[in-house]
């Protein structure tokens, strides 16, 4: 018997609840009445506004995930030659704040960061003057390391952990200095982990829920947000438009996984796992 | 010189462990607040502990949540894995279709998955809140569970499915003794990261159903008013639940692998 | 690698315990009508459910919902279930265009007597043949008198540069194109592109003061001192005020948004005079009077307004004078005309100053 069977009852899963509201989505963005038009997505293209918004999304998720990848390659470095004990508490107390709800934990933000929060309170007792942090592009891009920072650190720790750790000898040995021996032998073969972190943090960035609403206040109004306001606020007659900016997404999407998937080749190796 | 390194490194991650857990430790603290706000002190009391206990909706709630998280991570697991093991041995151009509309639901905006799942449901008649909700989130939790498995299918030999079957293994056998063994980290890890998304999803919960609500559809509805320090009081007991279960299976392993090293030493 | 699958498999046995008690706790289940009830998050007694239960042995399937635009996307769905719902008003007449909801049977709801006759007959559903007001209010700005020294009589506080930073408007579109509108003397309702346009830019020119376009944290923020002014409903006010003594609540004299959000029974159900004994339920004074102080909303119900109390009565927020009223104006559907507001609202919105 084939393998390959194995995958059959997933594939027709796949075809019926992954391609089919898939197929839904782009039927409603090229059709009036049931014939073939451009004019949903002419609509989606024509407006300045939306490719703006689609600009500074992008912009924005780019950012967050430099900033992550800064923040989290150390600390999956760090983890990764600790001992497997200590590394495997430190690990779960990565995983564990992503089980509290999301929502929550951005309200709880706001609390930290209001202008009579508990960051400007705490400033205050050290006589500081206090702060305007909150409802500010700063405080959207913290919310976004914030929510994307683990799935950064994970994909990366477990190909650090796997790394040949004779090979970083090795290159001491021969006379390179830390500097060195990071960038020609640890970066080189922890791309694929790397390549799995930035595309689990950068392409939902694009799309982030509710982080610019609650912590920018609704002054900065990125993608996401417009494809809501499409298909909630204007109602079913927007679906076809929305479903227009949904589609110019997916292609975005499409083209950021091939470069990846290019990016993954070039590096010889397969993914870096994810957990 | 190492020591300037390790106090470094620890301050470094103390940090960022700070950074996570702060909203963590607001909201618990806030639960004990006597006022409704948040970042608004007015006095400690349980009373919103007490108030959760009563509350049926918030208890239903966290049982529709609990229990879709944990059926639809064990389903997903399942179908996941095998497909896992069927794709790997796909030919390379079926094999690389799969892949790629697999990771359709995780690149997907959540609202556009949860808008396309709701027309969808329409279009087959599936109707039930419950079924819709499994169905919705054993669909975007699968491909997080094959692009688990695969990395380590990759790493595993093909030929011990082979040998095992050229033993007299049936194939089923085969995969039971010797290939789901040998991914069972990915499996794991697969699980794990299921279960994490379904508790936390909001968006396609919502729109993918009607008349249920797990947790974060409540949480999301009742902000309009305010969000009740009873649902702080709610997550402070399921951070509480779940850092001890954790402590406790940590400290066992612990203690286990302290007894290896001592072991190894006698030898 | 061994380390954490172990302790991985140790939690998947926990959880797969804990599965089992799942689906223990899922079998069983009596067969009783169930009404599928869909309403704003805690806008409720729930206590008032168990009651209605326990009364007519009807089962209560209660979930909620954030928004008004939310819950017409359900309400749209062909095979909607549910079979009482409380959408606004503009929303009432969007509804009953698209031919959704059920004609109500008077003679099953004798509690309408209770309705306030000034609250009965609104232009969004003549003669009330669709919905029941359930909860009303007007929308005027909170202010916190330790920030605020002008006298808080006119929208046009919110364009003063003096509380630039301090300034919470909502994030909504009709609310707070309806300021800017009601600001400049127009109709919240216009159809003239032309006052869409000059609201845009009023609101274009105000961005720069403004703090934040929020939903509801904007009672949080005022609650903590974070804000000097907020756009808010009045019965979300009465809270705020007895949360932050500091804080208080005015209209504008040339008048403001009035608001009513409704009972109505959708078109789809199946259980429709169960949903009229629940409205009806919800009509009678004593429910009326305990649901209204619960909420903190101003209540349609006239009796149940007696049975509140003086305090209730005479508090300006909660029970506005009859002239003022006089000079409000409710939203109406704008139908298509909304893409216009929504582009304008757009450019608001993502204008960088």
């Amino acid at each position: 018997m084939k393998r390959t069977v194995f995958a059959y009852p997933y594939i027709v899963w796949m075809l019926i609840f992954i391609l089919a509201p898939m197929l839904l989505i782009v039927w409603y963005a090229f059709t009036k009445n049931g014939a073939f038009t451009l004019t949903n997505l002419g609509a989606a293209l024509r407006d300045p506004i939306y490719m703006q918004v689609l600009a500074r999304s992008v912009w924005i998720a780019f950012e967050a995930t430099v900033i992550c990848l800064l923040l989290g390659y150390p600390i999956a470095w760090m983890l990764s030659t600790m001992k497997k004990s200590t590394a495997a508490i430190l690990y779960v107390l990565f995983v564990v704040p992503m089980w509290m709800n999301f929502l929550l934990r951005t309200y709880a933000w706001q609390a930290l960061l209001d202008s009579a929060g508990i960051l400007n309170s705490i400033l205050a007792f050290f006589g500081l003057p206090p702060q305007n942090l909150l409802y500010t592009e700063e405080a959207i891009m913290l919310g976004t390391v914030y929510n994307f920072l683990p799935f950064m650190v994970l994909p990366i720790y477990s190909v650090l952990v796997k790394l040949d750790k004779s090979l970083v000898e090795a290159a001491y040995d021969l006379g390179a200095n830390g500097v060195t021996t990071f960038f020609k032998v640890i970066l080189p073969q922890s791309i694929p982990g790397v390549i799995s972190g930035i595309t689990m943090v950068f392409i939902p960035a694009i799309t982030a829920f509710a982080i610019s609403r609650l912590l920018g206040g609704s002054k900065f109004m990125l993608y996401g947000d417009l494809i809501e306001n499409q298909f909630i606020t204007l109602g079913r007659d927007a679906w076809p438009v929305g479903s227009a900016l949904s589609f110019i997404l997916l292609v975005l999407v499409l083209i950021s996984m091939a470069v990846m998937r290019r990016a993954e080749r070039e590096a010889g190796e397969e993914g870096g796992m994810l957990w | 010189m190492k020591r300037i390194a390790d106090f470094f490194k620890g301050t470094y991650l103390g940090l960022m462990l700070l950074f996570l857990y702060a909203p963590i430790i607001v909201l618990m603290v806030f639960s004990f607040n006597e006022s409704k706000t948040m970042g608004h002190w007015s006095g400690f009391s349980f009373k919103w502990y007490e108030a959760l206990l009563s509350d049926a909706t918030i208890m239903d709630a966290l049982w529709v949540t609990l229990s879709v998280a944990i059926i639809s991570a064990i389903a997903a697991t399942a179908i996941g894995t095998f497909a896992a093991i069927g794709i790997h041995s796909m030919k390379k151009s079926p094999k690389s279709v799969v892949e790629n509309i697999s990771q359709l639901p995780m690149v997907n905006p959540d609202l556009v998955t949860g808008i396309s799942f709701m027309m969808l449901f329409a279009l087959l008649g599936i109707k039930g809140g419950y079924t819709r909700m499994l169905i919705a989130h054993i669909t975007f939790n699968i491909p997080y569970v094959i692009f688990s498995v695969l990395p380590k299918l990759r790493q595993s030999s093909n030929n011990l499915y082979e040998a095992a079957m050229d033993l007299g293994c049936t194939p089923w056998m085969a995969l039971r003794k010797v290939v789901i063994p040998d991914i069972m980290p990915g499996i794991v890890s697969g699980f794990i990261l299921s279960f994490t998304l379904s508790l936390d999803d909001f968006v396609v919960s919502w729109f993918a159903t009607s008349g249920i609500q797990n947790l974060s559809i409540y949480i999301y509805s009742i902000a309009r008013r305010g969000i009740s320090p009873k649902i702080n009081a709610l997550s402070a007991i399921m951070f509480v639940a779940v850092m001890t279960l954790l402590l406790f299976v940590n400290l066992r392993s612990l203690k286990e692998e302290r007894e290896a090293e001592k072991q190894i030493k006698r030898l | 690698m061994n380390l954490y699958s172990n302790i991985k498999k140790k939690i998947a046995l926990i959880l797969a315990l804990l599965m089992i008690a799942a689906l223990c706790g899922c079998v069983g289940g009596e067969k009783a009508t169930t009404l599928y009830v869909l309403n704003w998050g805690d806008y409720i007694d729930e206590a008032l459910l168990t009651e209605f239960e326990e009364e007519s042995g009807i089962k209560i399937n209660y979930t909620s919902m954030a928004t008004n635009e939310e819950m017409m996307v359900k309400l749209q769905e062909p095979d909607c279930i549910y079979d009482v719902c409380f959408p606004s008003d503009y929303i009432i007449e969007k509804l009953v265009a698209q031919d959704l909801l059920h004609e109500l049977n008077k003679d099953n709801i004798p509690n309408l007597v209770n309705i306030d006759q000034r609250f009965m007959d609104l232009d969004f559903d003549p003669g009330n043949k669709y919905s029941v007001p359930y909860m009303w209010g007007t929308v005027g700005i909170l202010y916190n008198t330790t920030m605020v020294s002008d006298p808080v009589d006119s929208w046009d506080i919110l364009w003063n540069e003096k509380y630039s930073g301090q300034i919470l408007m909502y994030d909504s579109i009709r609310d707070t194109m309806g300021v800017a509108l009601m600001k400049l003397g127009r109709s919240v309702n216009t159809r003239d592109e032309q006052d869409i346009k000059d609201a845009e830019e009023a609101l274009i020119a105000q961005k720069p003061l403004v703090l934040a376009y929020l939903g509801d944290s904007i009672k949080d923020r005022m609650i903590s001192g974070g804000g000097a002014l907020a756009i808010v409903y009045s019965g979300d006010a009465m809270w705020c005020m007895d949360e932050n003594p500091d804080l208080a609540y005015a209209v504008p004299k040339t008048g403001t948004n009035l608001w009513f959000d409704n009972i109505i029974i959708p078109k789809t159900s199946k259980h429709t005079e169960e949903a009229e004994a629940f409205i009806n339920f919800l009509c009678d004074a004593d429910v009326a009077a305990q649901n209204a102080e619960y909420i903190g909303y101003s209540t349609p119900n006239a009796p149940a307004l007696q049975l509140m109390g003086e305090d209730y009565i005479n508090n300006e927020t909660y029970n506005p004078p009859q002239e003022l009223l006089d000079k409000c104006e409710i939203f109406h559907d704008l139908g298509d005309f909304i893409t216009v507001y929504n582009d304008a609202w757009n450019r608001v919105k993502s204008y960088v100053g």
